[in-house]
């Protein structure tokens, strides 16, 4: 059960503002029907240039349908500068609050307003149009729209960053890359990460550090791989570069380079030393999948 | 407000009876069964008595018995303790739709090096026996495949599969939490090896369960200690919990063609009456082959978590498969092996019944449902008809 405050349950169980404007100045459409939740946004204005009615139409959980009905609210008499200006923390922070996995709801009500907004100034079509390169593959979502999550609510794991956009909620593949983006904008403000183990990176005999890869191997990586028709396999290790090759779905993957690669490297530092660098091998991703590693 | 209970597949109401049957053994009949001195070996009895009935409920031996804490912990003991008794085989095999208390063990056995296989299943729920048979090879260790689904109700061909499996002298393993107490079974006439249940899905409380291990089943203990259930689960009794499910066993015996027919006619009559009066909603799962307490609905264009909270306000107890009451973002893995659309899974609504449901509260749902469905689809921006 999710433990949502008054407000969002008065906006869910009696919504304002339900339907469709005829004629509207601007519509935003976001979401799908296979993501799990949609909304479309309409608006007109009066002659001063005010919002003078919004309504809404949401496909989602009960979060969803709030943040949309609480969205027509506070835009309603605003220009389009103002109502430009407001962020998802406001439509959050108007519920008091949501629980933190389904902000992801605030920031759609964001995304239809601007989409709104955009179609009023006639910048595009009503169709939110996606900019910048795509990173999350399953929830479609960019590198722009990870980066602004990130600025706006001042995110600092990839956990959060799902919580706000989804991105990084179905295969899990975009994570790593998800993490550089984290990186990029927060920079110092990431505390730092847990101390690595020292007593693995100080002296790790070569047996040990081999084990230690093949174990965080099993344990940390593969499952997250298998869960999307994926595999890796420990080729060799040579000094503190560990050779891995893919397997499967992710073998056949155009992201591999820049995410497998990430994902596997930083867990290996993480669990076993700090100076490890992954290679691919590429001679052998063609063979078979061998279950008995 | 009263509280109409349709979510009997989660837990159960405990039986009054076999809560009065625990009653005493809390502040006055509390020793240890273990112990040496009467006061402890009166519950002892009635230990073994309520093993006895949960043996003749299952058709086996009393000594085929063993309590554990939850349907959870028969489950890891089975695959653990068949892997371990059998080192040489490393192959698994189990399908797409299973609980999460054996998806998750397989799924990690796999990053151990284990070949895992999971089975799919076809758009009404049913398991690919084709497939299952080019699997099972004497490379494989155990086969565990549930009874019935959980989401569905969709029942599996447990009998066959255990067959199959003597032949290839492989262990099967099938968790029966959702079929035991609602249909009959008879494990003197099966090949079943082992099979798990939960006491709170049958109206006993919550924390007991069995591991049923038939004789000459080699199985390796996964909690050791103490002598407790003949060395096979150590722990000290959950006596109280025991005794219930002895009792919970006894009552499902009594009931089973009765409650059955009661059941089942209440759950078909809610079903056929909400397709009816719903449109754009299908059925999810095996009509012909299901347990008789559970009806899996989609509703198209709406979201199960927000059906399921305006049922809340009418005390309407049900369950959803859509990703947001789950936490994560992806629907239901039961549906999306079937194939379920994902428009269809995100409204995806669970009723099970039990015999303590009434025709007035069917009644009263059915009644409540369109209204229910129609609000939402008002909200929704993919419905363009009017409704």
């Amino acid at each position: 059960m999710w433990e949502y405050t008054d407000k969002v349950k008065d906006h869910f169980f009696n919504p304002r503002n339900v339907g469709e404007i005829e004629e509207p100045d601007g519509v935003g459409e976001v979401g799908s029907l296979a993501c799990g939740d949609a909304l479309k946004l309409t608006f007109k204005l009066d002659k001063n240039g005010r919002i003078k009615d919004a309504k809404f139409k949401t496909f989602g959980c009960a979060s969803a349908i709030a943040t949309s009905s609480v969205l027509t609210e506070i835009i309603k008499g605003m220009t389009i500068e103002e109502a430009a200006k407001v962020t998802n923390k406001d439509i959050a922070e108007y519920l008091g609050g949501l629980p933190e996995q389904k902000m992801h709801c605030s920031v759609m009500g964001r995304e239809a307003l601007e989409a709104a907004i955009e179609n009023y100034r006639g910048e595009g079509a009503k169709k939110h149009e996606l900019e910048g390169k795509v990173v999350c593959n399953c929830f479609g979502v960019t590198d722009k729209e990870i980066e602004r999550v990130i600025i706006e609510n001042d995110l600092r794991t990839v956990e959060e960053v799902t919580n706000y956009c989804k991105a990084g909620g179905g295969c899990g593949g975009c994570k790593g890359e998800i993490e550089k983006i984290i990186k990029r904008i927060q920079g110092d403000k990431i505390k730092e990460p847990r101390e690595p183990a020292k007593h693995h990176s100080r002296d790790l005999r070569n047996i040990e550090k081999m084990q230690l890869i093949q174990q965080t191997i099993n344990e940390q990586i593969r499952p997250a791989l298998r869960a999307h028709g994926g595999n890796i396999e420990l080729i060799d290790v040579e000094g503190s570069k560990v050779i891995v090759a893919f397997r499967g779905m992710c073998a056949q993957c155009k992201l591999t380079e820049f995410t497998m690669k990430d994902v596997v490297e930083a867990k290996l530092r993480e669990f076993v030393a700090e100076d490890l660098l992954v290679e691919e091998d590429k001679d052998s991703a063609n063979e078979p999948h061998h279950h008995r590693a | 407000m009263r509280t109409i209970y349709f979510d009997n597949n989660a837990t159960t109401q405990v039986a009054p009876e076999v809560f009065e049957e625990i009653r005493p053994y809390f502040c006055q009949l509390y020793g240890n069964p273990s112990s040496m001195h009467n006061f402890g070996g009166q519950v002892g009895v009635k230990i073994r008595q309520a093993r006895e009935k949960v043996a003749k409920l299952l058709g086996c031996e009393p000594g085929e018995v063993i309590f554990t804490g939850c349907g959870t912990e028969s489950d890891n003991t089975a695959i653990a303790g068949t892997l371990s008794a059998r080192p040489n085989r490393r192959k698994i095999i189990t399908s797409r739709i299973e609980h999460p208390a054996v998806l998750s063990v397989c799924r990690q056995l796999e990053s151990h090096g284990y070949e895992v296989i999971e089975i799919g299943v076809d758009s009404k729920g049913r398991l690919d026996f084709d497939e299952f048979e080019q699997q099972v090879d004497d490379e494989t260790a155990i086969v565990t495949i549930m009874y019935a689904n959980n989401e569905t109700g969709v029942i599996f061909p447990v009998e066959r599969i255990a067959e199959l499996c003597r032949e290839k002298d492989v262990v099967f393993h099938t968790d029966a939490v959702q079929a035991i107490g609602k249909i009959p079974i008879n494990l003197s006439e099966s090949n079943i090896d082992l099979l798990s249940l939960s006491g709170h899905k049958l109206h006993a409380p919550k924390g007991i369960g069995v591991l049923f291990v038939r004789k000459g089943t080699r199985l390796t203990s996964f909690i050791l200690g103490g002598h407790q259930e003949g060395g096979r689960r150590a722990g000290t009794e959950n006596v109280p919990g025991i005794i219930g499910l002895g009792k919970a066993a006894e009552l499902a015996m009594q009931n089973f063609d009765e409650e059955n027919n009661k059941v089942k006619r209440l759950r078909d009559k809610l079903e056929s009456s909400i397709l009816k009066s719903c449109p754009d909603s299908r059925l999810n799962g095996d009509v012909d082959n299901r347990l008789p307490n559970t009806s899996n609905i989609s509703f198209e264009y709406i979201e199960g978590e927000a059906i399921l909270l305006l049922l809340d306000k009418y005390g309407i107890c049900a369950s959803s498969g859509s990703a947001c009451t789950s936490g994560s973002l992806e629907p239901s893995h039961v549906l999306r092996a079937m194939g379920v659309p994902f428009t269809a899974a995100h409204g995806s609504i669970r009723f099970s019944l039990s015999r303590y449901n009434t025709e007035e509260e069917v009644d009263f749902t059915i009644e409540k449902m369109p209204g229910i469905i129609n609000r939402l689809r008002e909200l929704s921006p993919f419905v363009t008809k009017p409704v």
